[in-house]
């Protein structure tokens, strides 16, 4: 029992730094991959090709004067920023990268729980805004959950024929039926499509990107926060987009394992899979405009929820005559 | 909105994706300027005698919106010309900060003396530095100030950092190196 406990221990720590690590080469990525789709070289001055920038930005926020609004709710205003940071980097435990042992959590109910913990970051989102005391950041933060009002239905209904045909909500299980039956995107493109435009919204990532829609609201609900209360959330939304594509990578591209009989290599498979929607990701952000909010919450529910309700039926019925399983 | 429209953008940033960035690392690297780049002036001489094209009227002072030129104008010695007329510019000086790079000393210039050549490194950190002299002007002097000041101080030669690609027939006799 104790050394369970301690072997947990061990997973989660050594997850945590791996996904912080991934966080500061995601900034990285995102900055020398953006300036490429802009023409741009990037970063490339600290260290060959730029690469030591994230420990340059980090040094630099570590020595930035943390400012606090007089108008601030206190106690708020530094939980908003802990909140969003631990349930970001909180979801990817259950998120398999090997077989049986290499993963945190291997929960019954994986699914849910991821769903739960990276809504919740929500909170540290709207409470940011709530407890700054200025408008842009409410603002921000309402935009937010009415984001979150607006995709996490058309999320939820995406992901219900996965997991019908699966017969599972544990990832593994998941993982496991993909290897014997063939990818879910394959059999479930169309809820695929949808997952993957909701999880832009989840992500808060381009079309989506209201919440801190620099032009209208200088930075969204963060505007107020300086120095390592910024840098908090900064991790908290770049680990939402790092967790979301290792999500859909599992769920819809095999998880880790090796794709045309290839040797089963803990991680490489679910690293290579989770770059090519990183990738997406960023294509689409350096491509695409930005909705308003309304218009996001009509095509949610005008669009994307019927849609994935009309799969789940005709999902529903292809299961129920007895096929997939 | 249509989802063509959505693909087409997708496709054109991708093919922006895999061509080479237009960035120039400038200070790594020179920059290429335009034929008709207006940079720091250029007080030029006549090619085969080496006399001063300026003859000192002042009518550069006069045409520069900016105030920014001062010319005090002396009688030539017969024997030992400075410029090719009656008279010359004793003291010629250009306040690089009120200079607004417009080319009207140059259109206003009768004898051609006064050009718009290609540096534009000028940047330095005193009021008094960016009063350019003769001296600073004339087609013999590569550099700016704090460019010449810096090689001075290194011993190496001025780096300019740019490139000509298609030298103006006004700029003849002007050194780069």
């Amino acid at each position: 029992m104790l050394w369970q406990l301690f072997v947990t221990a061990v997973k989660a720590l050594v997850l945590i730094l791996a996904l912080l690590f991934t966080f500061a080469y995601i900034t990285w990525i995102m900055r020398r991959g953006l300036a490429r789709f802009q023409v741009r070289l990037g970063p490339n001055r600290v260290g060959p090709a730029g690469l030591l920038q994230p420990i340059a930005d980090a040094v630099k926020a570590i020595f930035k004067e943390d400012l606090t609004v007089a108008r601030a709710d206190r106690v708020l205003y530094w939980l908003a920023p802990l909140i969003a940071f631990t349930f970001a980097l909180a979801a990817f435990a259950v998120i398999p990268v090997g077989p049986d042992g290499w993963v945190v959590a291997n929960l019954d109910m994986g699914v849910l729980y991821v769903f739960a913990v990276s809504e919740l970051a929500v909170y540290g989102i709207f409470l940011a805004g709530w407890a700054s005391g200025s408008k842009y950041p409410l603002m921000g933060g309402l935009r937010s959950i009415a984001a979150l009002v607006g995709y996490e239905l058309a999320l939820g209904m995406a992901i219900l024929p996965v997991v019908l045909m699966a017969g599972s909500l544990n990832l593994q299980d998941i993982v496991a039926w993909q290897q014997t039956h063939g990818y879910f995107i394959l059999w479930q493109f169309p809820a695929f499509l949808v997952y993957f435009v909701a999880s832009l919204a989840e992500m808060s990532r381009t079309p989506f990107d209201f919440a801190e829609a620099e032009q209208e609201l200088v930075a969204g609900f963060h505007t107020e926060y300086a120095s390592m209360k910024f840098v908090s959330f900064y991790i908290a939304e770049l680990l939402h987009w790092i967790t979301g594509s290792a999500l859909i990578a599992t769920l819809f591209l095999g998880g880790w394992a090796a794709p045309f009989g290839l040797p089963q290599i803990p991680v490489l498979w679910l690293f290579l899979k989770w770059a090519i929607f990183i990738f997406l990701v960023l294509w689409i952000w350096a491509s695409w405009f930005r909705t308003r909010y309304d218009q996001m919450i009509r095509f949610a529910w005008g669009v994307l929820l019927p849609a994935a309700t009309v799969w789940f039926l005709i999902t529903a019925y292809y299961v129920a005559k007895g096929g997939a399983l | 909105m249509s989802v063509m429209a959505l693909a087409k953008a997708l496709g054109i940033t991708l093919r922006h994706f895999f061509s080479r960035p237009v960035t120039v690392p400038y200070p790594d690297a020179p920059v290429a300027i335009k034929p008709r780049f207006h940079g720091r002036h250029v007080l030029t001489r006549h090619p085969d005698s080496g006399l001063e094209k300026c003859i000192g009227c002042s009518l550069c002072a006069a045409a520069c919106p900016a105030y920014a030129i001062y010319v005090e104008p002396a009688e030539n010695d017969p024997e030992n010309p400075v410029s090719i007329g009656e008279r010359y510019a004793k003291v010629y000086e250009i306040n690089m900060l009120r200079c607004i790079f417009c080319g009207n000393c140059e259109e206003a210039c009768p004898t051609g003396a006064i050009v718009l050549g290609n540096e534009f490194e000028l940047a330095d950190y005193r009021y008094a530095d960016f009063v350019y002299t003769k001296e600073d002007l004339l087609l013999d002097t590569v550099g700016s100030r704090p460019q010449r000041r810096e090689a001075a101080r290194t011993g190496k030669p001025v780096k300019l950092g740019f490139e000509v690609p298609y030298v103006r027939p006004e700029l003849e006799g002007v050194k780069y190196e």
